[in-house]
């Protein structure tokens, strides 16, 4: 099935209530809201140690807040999974090559139509790489070779954390240019960055998390020139290192 | 001397007792590993990569299995096909079937055991992506064995050449008969203690041999692997 912006995206509205998460015995997630309404990319910013990953692990189903609830459009969490794809910070690839890689993910498309596996591979330029080790590729391609195998599915939503940091700048832009591309077909995009220029080029909508909770929420636009809250202006303005 | 010089001629004349002694140790061996490996490999991984209460004692109890002095384990496979034990009317005691079984015992934690380490270790890295993906169950634990074929390699080597080299066990449930359950290592006890040093010592020297075999080839495994980023 092909998206489009037009259409609309069955995991839109995504509505968090009051999210809180102990470890140790900090709260770090204090009961965090956050409603994401409108399509296109939202942009989480936040010191490190926000919580930020923390809160896209629990919205991707990887760990089980405390308490708080989650929907996505009308579906809970667990029921949303199949609609989903995650890139983490460190891509995690199969001890396989290449396109084996892309077919584990996607067994079915592997067996009906193995050419979208090449075209995956041509979307983020390994081809010519297809029956390589995938672990041998550098950083970038690796990372590359994990968004390719992460859009294989079509998702509704994508959530990205860190998945540029420490990438080789073709790498980084590629990238983009392919979750911007994701984006307009209509694919809600959630990506946690530290990069400012990367929030500029990509944000619809900034999310700024501090401590555990949302300190603001606004268009990119705004948070960039007007931002409402002093942290958020101690990040931009580089006092908070992370 | 003369015995290492009538040991040499034994296996370069290949011998027809030595050969028979050696293929049977072989065939003894192969097919408890590949059992051991078929029971083993799944055990592992399912300990592995499956939460459930109880999961520590099991790897605890495969350990302590590991760990248990074979002369136990044949002592144990005795009892269970003795004529008055629970198995004693299939009759295989002093067969080389007790033999293979006696070994599946012994050899099966090992591979269970050092399976468990290795999937442990690749889920610690897999689980989140494969959770991700919606890998599971049956499917997981295929790609898990999969990936991990370069280590699990290793690891039924080390069976094998814990197999091969195994007396206490086999000696008990087969007996060490001429003929039907002569293996390497029981013939080389026999022959010694019969003063026969000269079989003895050629059986030693193609033990020797398989041992380095085996190791050479652990070593050419893991080169391969980790040349390819697959280890
Ligand atoms: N498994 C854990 N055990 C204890 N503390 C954790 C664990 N995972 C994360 N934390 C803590 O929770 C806070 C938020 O983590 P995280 O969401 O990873 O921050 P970030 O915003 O940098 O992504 C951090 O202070 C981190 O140390
Ligand atoms: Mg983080």
């Amino acid at each position: 099935m092909l998206r489009s912006a037009s259409m609309p995206n069955s995991l839109l509205p995504i509505r968090i209530n009051d999210l809180r998460l102990v470890k140790g015995n900090r709260a770090v997630l204090g009961g965090l809201d956050l409603v994401i309404e409108e399509s296109g990319i939202t942009v989480i910013m936040g010191p490190n140690g926000a919580g930020k990953s923390l809160l896209l692990r629990c919205l991707h189903g990887l760990i089980t807040p405390d308490c708080g609830a989650i929907t996505l459009g009308s579906l809970a969490v667990a029921n949303s999974r199949d609609e989903q794809a995650m890139v983490f910070q460190h891509p995690v690839l199969l001890r396989r090559t290449v396109l084996q890689n892309l077919a584990f993910a996607a067994p079915e498309i592997a067996k009906s139509a193995p050419r979208h596996l090449v075209q995956a591979l041509e979307s983020v330029n390994l081809a010519d790489r297809a029956d390589q080790p995938a672990r041998m590729l550098s950083g970038g391609e690796q990372q590359r070779l994990a968004l390719a195998r992460a859009l294989l599915s079509k998702p509704a939503l994508l959530i990205l954390d860190e998945a540029t940091a420490s990438l080789d700048p073709a790498s980084v832009l590629l990238i983009e240019s392919l979750v911007k591309t994701q984006s307009a077909m209509g694919t809600k995009v959630i990506l946690v960055s530290h990069d400012q220029g990367q929030a500029r080029r990509l944000a619809d909508e900034i999310v700024f998390i501090s401590n555990g909770q949302v300190a603001e929420q606004s268009s990119a636009k705004q948070f960039f020139t007007t931002p409402q809250t002093p942290v958020a202006k101690a990040y931009l303005a580089g006092e908070i290192l992370f | 001397m003369d015995a290492l010089a009538e040991a040499f001629r034994l296996i370069f004349s290949l011998d027809a007792d030595l050969f028979e002694i050696l293929l049977l140790s072989i065939r003894v061996s192969l097919v408890a590993l590949g059992i051991s490996a078929v029971i083993g490999l799944p055990l592992g991984t399912y300990l592995a990569i499956t939460k459930f209460p109880g999961r520590k004692f099991c790897t605890l109890l495969l350990n302590a299995l590991m760990g248990m002095p074979p002369v136990v384990v044949g002592l144990m496979v005795y009892l269970l096909l003795s004529r008055s034990g629970p198995l004693g009317w299939m009759g295989l005691l002093y067969t080389p079937s007790a033999m293979i079984i006696a070994q599946v015992v012994l050899i099966t934690p090992i591979i269970a055991a050092l399976s468990n380490q290795v999937i442990e270790n690749l889920y610690q890295e897999y689980s989140d992506t494969f959770y991700s993906m919606g890998v599971t169950g049956r499917r997981a634990i295929l790609a898990y064995l999969v990936d991990a074929r370069y280590a699990l390699t290793t690891c039924i080597l080390a069976g094998f050449g814990r197999a091969i080299a195994e007396v206490g066990a086999v000696i008990i449930v087969g007996g060490n008969i001429d003929h039907l359950t002569r293996v390497m290592t029981t013939a080389i006890a026999l022959e010694t203690s019969k003063g026969n040093l000269a079989l003895a010592l050629g059986l030693g020297a193609v033990l020797f041999v398989l041992s380095l075999l085996v190791n050479a080839l652990v070593i050419g495994v893991r080169e391969y692997a980790a040349k390819r980023q697959y280890a």
